[in-house]
């Protein structure tokens, strides 16, 4: 009975792994529709303002204004809208931001953990360095000296966050550089950057594949801190960040300014995260 | 003496560390644009005025040597003046510290007693839909950053049902008698339990939205190591002795299996420390990190870097002091 039972809880994890994948790639793909087709499915203009239809609340409630499904700030724009739009901005920077992170942490971890020598010493320092940086505080500086702006977030995220990539890779290579086949490449003739890129790289492909998944999740949470902080892309157009900041001033008056942008962040971070690790598991081939 | 050894190449380490962040922070707040001393000075100042105030934040000479003067300061413990407030950075930091290292020991203890009683129902419960529950919980915990989950405490328990403060540090009608910064911890010691409440009705949110990712963190290792511990020898042994369930799992299994999830916590908790600069700001909390976004938005230089400088100083000593005690605490690295 004993070994039965970690079978069977394997083949739970791995149903319920199945559920949370398809659920979480489900909600992405619906954002990326929203995103594509925001100013065709979005009721209203997102910058409208109409200080006469301030803080509507949304339709379930009573003194609501047909047309408003969601409510509006005070301001007087409409909320849902404004949340289509914000899909836009959310997800360029989750895709840009996260591949460049990716590609650039990656590179360097590669490098780091199979060359190893003077090149590992150098990275790994600056990956130190790195981590000794609150790094909130670095990427609301980096947006201070590129100025406001959808690349300067990208940059900041790039910046900021390669080192996530690189520690993990680097550690991977390493482990993986250790191993037999490695070595066996080697003798057969095949040259070191031959080795790293078509015996190592491909073994840990799958890694670099989840913590990009995930990477996209931290990249739109980034987005949203800056745009909270007042600092990402101009202040009219509409993002997450900046609805959730003017939402969280007047939390009193209007919840439902706050509530939605919220949950819409909440569902696409907590999406992300959850297909980060689905294809964990999936990767996984103890749990295979 | 292999142990002075590893200690001596760490500190080494370290100070590499901190003079890269001393050389990265200075040269890159230098390219913001934006002159802080035409922001110091009433409209209508002349160049004659902004030359002399520049002259006197030694802001006129080559990058080069303001950094030669600033790292000489800094070195002596002067990390100059700030510009906006026109005090010493040093006291201005040293000031917010206190509310900022409470918030995050605060955070920490959370986060340790819920990751430690979830791993623990946990264990003891293995198997089960208990088991299942807590798993589906900190995977949640897990995948959402601790701003986030500030906003939904806000939501829950400052709006909906509201029993926590949203904002600030202490009620700003109530008398303060302390000498320090420590509210949490003096209002304790001077036994002023009516302002120790009301400071922990301030903090609780901000501290809880901390703990959550890292109690999640907690919960799930601290499981796996139990589950592992669970199958020794001397755990079924203890059994065989009749010890009930809970007695074996709390009196023999912990112990063990606590020493990997205690260095985690280590670096774990230099990520909660970076957390406080946005927590803080969401909850106008007066720590180090809501300062810094001010300090950035009003281009304060010399005040920018000695909070950040300050973060890396605290963010080293944590894993300096973790690595060490992880090397007192395992026999087999001590030994090696």
């Amino acid at each position: 009975m004993a070994e039965a039972k970690p079978i069977d809880g394997r083949s739970l994890i791995r149903r319920r792994a199945g559920a949370r994948l398809w659920l979480s790639a489900g909600w992405l793909t619906l954002l990326c529709a929203v995103a594509l087709l925001a100013p065709w499915i979005a009721p209203k203009d997102p910058l409208a303002q109409d200080l006469f239809l301030g803080r509507l609340p949304p339709f379930w409630v009573q003194g609501t204004e047909p047309g408003y499904w969601l409510g509006t700030d005070s301001l007087g724009r409409d909320v849902l809208s404004r949340i289509l739009h914000g899909a836009r901005v959310a997800l360029a920077v989750a895709l840009v931001a996260g591949t460049i992170t990716c590609l650039v942490g990656a590179t360097l971890g590669l490098m780091a953990g199979f060359l190893r020598g003077w090149v590992d010493m150098v990275i790994s320092r600056l990956i130190d360095i790195w981590m000794a940086f609150p790094p909130v505080l670095f990427s609301i500086l980096l947006i201070a000296v590129l100025g406001p702006g959808l690349w300067s977030i990208i940059i900041a995220i790039v910046v900021i966050d390669w080192t996530r990539f690189a520690r993990v890779i680097r550690a991977e290579a390493m482990a993986q550089g250790a191993m037999d086949y490695v070595a066996s490449a080697r003798v057969a003739g095949r040259g070191r950057i031959g080795t790293m890129l078509r015996e190592i790289l491909p073994n840990v492909l799958p890694t670099i594949v989840v913590l990009l998944t995930l990477e996209m999740g931290i990249a739109v949470i980034v987005e949203a801190i800056l745009s909270f902080v007042n600092l990402s892309i101009s202040t009219d157009d509409p993002t997450w960040g900046g609805m959730i900041a003017e939402g969280r001033t007047s939390v009193h008056q209007a919840w439902w300014v706050l509530v939605f942008p919220l949950i819409t962040l909440f569902l696409t971070v907590l999406s992300f995260s959850q297909l980060g690790e689905g294809l964990k598991d999936r990767f996984d081939p103890v749990l295979r | 003496m292999p142990f002075l050894r590893i200690l001596l190449l760490r500190l080494l380490t370290t100070a590499i560390t901190l003079a890269g962040v001393a050389v990265i922070v200075f040269f890159v707040i230098r390219v913001v644009p934006g002159n802080p001393i035409a922001m110091m000075l009433p409209p209508g100042a002349t160049e004659a005025d902004i030359a002399r105030l520049s002259a006197l934040y030694g802001l006129d000479k080559p990058l080069v040597a303001q950094f030669g003067i600033w790292l000489a300061g800094v070195v002596q413990g002067d990390f100059g003046t700030s510009i906006t407030t026109r005090q010493p950075v040093l006291d201005l930091v040293l000031g917010r510290l206190p509310a900022t290292l409470e918030l995050s020991i605060m955070a920490l203890v959370m986060a340790c007693l819920l990751g430690g009683v979830a791993a623990l129902t946990g264990t003891r419960f293995r198997g089960g839909r208990t088991e299942g529950a807590i798993d589906v919980a900190n995977g949640m915990a897990l995948s959402v950053p601790d701003f986030l989950w500030g906003l939904v405490l806000i939501l829950l328990f400052g709006v909906l049902v509201p029993v926590f403060h949203i904002s600030g540090r202490v009620t700003p009608s109530m008398d303060l008698p302390f000498a320090t910064n420590f509210y949490l911890f003096e209002s304790l010691i001077r036994l002023r339990f009516d302002l120790w409440a009301d400071i922990v009705a301030h903090m609780f949110m901000p501290a809880l939205a901390l703990a959550i990712p890292l109690a999640a963190i907690i919960g799930q290792l601290l499981k796996q190591s139990l589950k592992e511990t669970m199958n020794l020898d001397y755990v079924t042994l203890a059994r065989t002795k009749g010890y009930g369930e809970s007695r074996v799992i709390l009196r023999e299994a912990l112990r063990n299996a606590a020493l990997p999830t205690l260095t985690l916590v280590g670096v774990q908790f230099t990520f909660l420390i970076g957390g406080t600069v946005i927590i803080e700001r969401l909850f106008s909390y007066e720590g180090l990190g809501n300062m810094a976004i001010d300090a950035v938005i009003n281009r304060d230089l010399p005040l920018i870097q000695g909070i950040v400088i300050l973060f890396a100083v605290i963010f080293t000593a944590v894993n300096l002091i973790v690595d060490l005690l992880y090397t007192v605490l395992n026999p087999r690295l001590r030994h090696g």
